[in-house]
């Protein structure tokens, strides 16, 4: 399906002619799977998962309405706000840190130092291994009777304690020690592409007016860069949404049910407790929530696109 | 009936030619991947494996999560397997009521279950509109407290008969720097142990009461109050668990770490490879010395409808196996759990077992949660009590009103 | 973003890979050894260390025997190496029947992983260079929805991805995974490979438009040949994520399929039983170890190619 002749001949270019179905026809014939994909996964996915959060659907997806129910109980449900209220927290800082880390670290790799391979290297490699081990790693270092706590406290230092994964309070907080530990070699190394692609003469100007280091990446780079931060963004942000296998592996939602995040509640009430009314409400309002931020700028940031011929 | 089997024996005399060359595969999926699981699971490929057949092995481990899932998938995404593993009771419902189960009932029949099968109610769990779904293949009892007698002896006091004795105890075992009673962090531990402090606190009828007639109002009475004492007397004496696994809490009582743990009969396979002897080491009181009830809960297969007619027969095949007596014996006792039928000979099992085989003989059994409430109630349950186990603040009576609430609205 | 883009056009075609080989553009160091050099080789150790620790955890831990696991230190470096956990993780750490360890999913998830791989970078990068090269109306709407779609979890989409497979008669096939994967990986692909074509001096299009070439004609002779560093990212972004999948591996598949990942998981999660630390981490890094190598062997190209991706826009 080469069809080059009609991609070739109907373009951009005379935008007022009649026949607007096959202008670029080959680009639409190449989209399709993406149309497909965007329109029968991920929106035709959605409203069936929707009109089936309506339901008392339990095993197996059935249409017995039941109006709101499912959304009553789940607001109602303290393990539901708990995984609201971590995921808040969990997302914020998570997208805090891995933003600054990831830029410091790059910051740094930007300065012409030695070795640059082996620090990238460094930082880069736990993003290949899975949440499911990142989470084991974590789990076991976290441990008070043998991770850290238990190796500084036989330094000497008796009256030490660390130990997040056992106090309900701080918990979310050891497991976005495991995240970004996976993640923000990502982040520095899409910060450090960023860096790489500002002009020489930037600095070189920034140096002959004396403008101070911090001043010139604060207000002249990183301002230069939000493409990247754009991207990194996306990744960062649907990353944290979706926050599931990391939390299994580490805590599997504890101590009780502090450490639980929205998507571990979708699962679970699908699954485990076979109610897949309750998990479909659940998942709704995730996306009601993922849509309501996204959407409008999803489309005012993408739709620009590359203006052509 | 017979006009079916009468087509599946032709079909089978038809298929003849390829079978005898070579045996049909029939794929079995299950959760059991410990070694003594599967070890326990060898037996039952052995036995299937000696009828001509072959035993194609789909093992996933984590029950709950991960496995029934893919187990849901397969059947309603139109590529079953051909036997799969569930625990009986209420999970596999709604897929026999969908037609996508086969029913079992002439092979049931042909091989006189309910006969054989004792306590009758694990038949009943395989039973919907009265047609038979599932071959049940143990039962496993949560009722038992497990205590660790190097624990106490270190304590300087003796081994507790009964509960009330553990609650005393604790203090002298949290002065020797023991845990009282190990309890891990995973959800389904806590919820585990609360229904077990039930059955044994407040009693069968309570028990009934409250999880068969999801009776609000007794579940927020003042017999259950006193069990949500006894919860909290649980919660305080765990402190210090940090554990996750159910097996890594054994092994503080193993140890002597923890005093007690409150355990399904499972545990024992942990006391079992670590050298340990019943009665000599550690000690078991099944209904927490209390309440001796037993509940019948367990593992049951259940098979997909299948078009090929080769396969079918050999899922015939399979549930005969599995009701077998030689395969029920040499899969228990591989599995530490207790025999389906009544008529076997299990002369190998040690003192812990054999307490709970006398307890089932008398009949004093009980059917359990999963299969007297829905999953959905029972996850309600999980994270009620793995919060109250985990939580400093959370009052009993507080715990006790979302209790109520959720029975309220239990299926 | 675009017009910003655009700002910087006036580049040659081949500078776009020779800016990298000119190296860090940061502000040049001192000769000597300032404070500076100490504040930032301090820092990077520290951090490197943090990055570090676990893996050195995992190796350490991975050579000791369980007696030594259970009283030492995690820390502490193996009093007597041994290679047992390796071998037992790699050849009979068993899953259900099957002791043959992680080795029985290894073939399994390179016939996964390959074309899995290859065919969602295909889908991908014609999209991209369908939504940068040849926008059409509606196209920005469906992009919107693949990158909306990259914050629905995995798990939500199971069921209607099971009725669909079921219903085009795919499921339990192994191409009905690849689909899957090629699905997923979509939103994340079509945005570095749309950027990074959006990235490429408009002048070379112009000139193969001129010169008479089509739609797949300016794809296969212009734009991939000069797409290297991004088909890169995609390849270790896409190997590693299907490389570590578990979930989809086990659902849309049938066990003689299943992925190395179903044998970790066993190992792993096993949920009865004493907790072979040692075996879990060998089977850890085993299993890590092709993504881990695809990093080592390409991370130089990784930046780099990340940097055409995702900087331009």
């Amino acid at each position: 399906m080469t069809g080059q002749a009609t991609g070739r001949a109907t373009t951009r270019a005379h935008p007022g002619r009649p026949g607007r179905l096959t202008r670029n026809l080959s680009a639409k014939i190449a989209s399709i799977p993406m149309m497909l994909t965007a329109v029968v996964v991920f929106l035709g996915g959605t409203l069936w998962t929707v009109l089936y959060s309506f339901t008392s659907s339990k095993l197996l997806p059935r249409l017995k309405f039941v109006g709101l129910d499912q959304y009553e109980r789940l607001w109602a449900a303290p393990r539901w706000l708990v995984s609201i209220e971590n995921l808040a927290i969990y997302g914020i800082f998570s997208l805090i840190f891995s933003m600054v880390i990831g830029f410091v670290l790059a910051a740094l790799m930007d300065q012409k130092i030695r070795f640059e391979n082996t620090f990238r290297t460094i930082f880069l490699y736990p993003f290949a291994l899975s949440f499911i081990v990142t989470g084991l790693v974590w789990q076991w270092l976290l441990n008070p009777e043998h991770g850290v706590q238990s190796v500084v406290r036989a330094m000497g230092w008796a009256g030490f304690s660390f130990d997040p994964l056992y106090n309900s309070s701080i918990v979310i907080y050891g497991i976005l020690i495991a995240a970004l530990w996976q993640g923000t070699g990502l982040v520095m190394c899409l910060m450090l592409a960023g860096l790489r692609g500002i002009d020489e003469d930037i600095w070189k100007a920034s140096r002959v007016d004396g403008i101070p280091m911090w001043k010139t990446y604060l207000f002249v780079v990183i301002p230069m860069m939000r493409p990247v931060f754009v991207t990194t963004l996306v990744i960062i942000a649907s990353g944290i949404v979706r926050v599931y296998d990391l939390v299994v592996a580490q805590t599997s939602g504890g101590p009780g049910i502090a450490s639980e995040v929205p998507a571990k509640y979708v699962y679970d009430y699908m699954f485990q407790a076979q109610n897949l009314g309750q998990g479909f409400a659940a998942s709704t309002m995730m996306l009601i929530t993922v849509a309501i931020i996204i959407v409008p700028w999803a489309y005012l940031e993408f739709s620009g696109g590359r203006k052509r011929v | 009936m017979k006009i079916r089997s009468a087509i599946a024996g032709l079909a089978a005399t038809v298929a003849l030619p390829v079978a005898a060359s070579h045996a049909t595969d029939l794929e079995v999926t299950h959760w059991w991947t410990s070694g003594g699981e599967a070890a326990a699971v060898a037996e039952l490929a052995k036995a299937f494996d000696a009828t001509g057949n072959k035993w194609v092995d789909g093992a996933i481990a984590g029950a709950g999560g991960t496995a029934r899932p893919i187990m849901v998938s397969r059947i309603t995404g139109g590529d079953p397997m051909g036997a799969t593993q569930f625990n009986h009771g209420r999970q596999a419902e709604e897929l026999v009521q969908e037609g996508l189960m086969r029913d079992l009932t002439d092979v049931a029949e042909r091989g006189n279950w309910k006969e054989i099968i004792r306590p009758a109610s694990l038949l009943d769990s395989c039973t919907i509109d009265g047609k038979i779904y599932c071959a049940p293949i143990n039962i496993h009892s949560w009722q038992w407290l497990w205590l660790s007698n190097a624990a106490f002896e270190k304590a300087g006091i003796p081994v507790p008969k009964n509960w009330d004795e553990l609650v005393a105890a604790a203090p002298a075992l949290q002065e020797a720097g023991i845990v009282p009673l190990a309890v891990g962090g995973q959800a389904w531990q806590a919820n585990g142990a609360f229904d077990v402090l039930m059955l044994a606190l407040a009693g069968k009828d309570v028990f009934l009461q409250v999880f068969g007639e999801k009776n609000a109002e007794v579940a927020a009475g003042p017999e259950m109050a006193k069990v949500f004492k006894a919860a909290d007397d649980a919660r305080r004496m765990s402190r210090g668990t940090n554990v996750q696994d159910w097996n890594q809490a054994t092994n503080m009582v193993i140890t002597g770490k923890a005093g007690g743990q409150i355990m399904g009969d499972w545990a024992q396979g942990e006391f079992q490879l670590a050298g340990l002897k019943a009665g000599e080491d550690y000690s078991c009181l099944p209904g927490l010395g209390v309440t001796e009830v037993i509940a019948t809960g367990g593992d049951a297969f259940y098979f997909p409808q299948l078009d090929d007619e080769a396969k079918s027969k050999a899922q015939e095949v399979l549930a005969e196996t599995l009701v077998d007596p030689k395969a029920q014996v040499a899969f228990n006792l591989k599995k530490g759990s207790l025999p389906v039928r009544g008529d076997v000979d299990l002369a190998a099992a040690n003192d812990c077992m054999k307490k709970g085989l006398d307890i089932l003989a008398k009949g004093n059994v009980i059917q359990w949660t999963d299969q007297l409430l829905s999953a959905d109630s029972q996850k309600q349950k999980e994270d009620l009590f793995s919060e109250f186990f985990a939580s400093a603040t959370m009052s009993p009576e507080d715990a006790q009103k979302r209790f109520a609430e959720i029975i309220a609205t239990a299926d | 973003m675009s017009d910003r883009g655009q700002l910087k056009k006036t580049a040659h075609l081949s500078e776009v890979p020779a800016a990298w080989e000119a190296g860090p553009r940061g502000a040049k160091p001192r000769r000597l050894v300032s404070t500076r050099t100490i504040v930032v080789y301090g820092t990077l150790f520290v951090a490197a260390a943090y990055y570090l620790l676990p893996l050195y955890v995992m190796i350490v831990t991975s050579l000791k025997g369980m007696p030594e696991i259970r009283v030492g230190n995690i820390f502490s470096p193996p009093l007597e190496i041994t290679f047992e956990p390796w071998v037992k993780a790699w050849s009979s750490a068993c899953t259900g029947l099957n002791c043959d360890g992680l080795s029985r999913g290894f073939w399994n998830s390179v016939m996964i992983t390959v074309p899995s791989t290859i065919i969602s970078i295909a889908v991908a990068s014609i999209n991209g260079y369908a939504l940068s090269n040849w926008r059409f109306k509606g196209a920005d709407i469906f992009f919107t929805i693949l990158i909306v779609g990259a914050f629905i979890p995995y798990q939500v989409m199971l069921y209607p991805i099971v009725i669909v497979l079921r219903e085009i008669g795919l499921y339990g096939s192994l191409s009905g995974l690849v689909i899957v994967h090629t699905i997923f990986g979509m939103p994340i692909l079509t945005l570095l490979f749309r950027n990074y074509f959006a990235g490429l001096p408009e002048e070379l299009f112009k000139a193969a438009r001129v010169d008479g070439a089509g739609f797949w004609g300016i794809y296969f002779k212009i734009m991939v040949p000069m797409s290297l560093p991004i088909f890169v990212v995609a390849m270790i972004l896409q190997v590693t994520g299907i490389w570590n999948d578990f979930l989809f591996g086990v659902v849309f598949t049938r066990p003689e399929y299943y992925p190395m990942t179903v044998q970790l998981n066993n190992i792993v999660n096993s949920v009865q039983g004493v907790k072979e630390y040692n075996v879990n981490m060998a089977a850890t890094i085993l299993t890590g170890a092709v993504p881990l190598l695809v990093y080592f062997v390409s991370g130089r190209l990784f930046v780099r190619g990340i940097a055409a991706g995702a900087v331009k826009g």
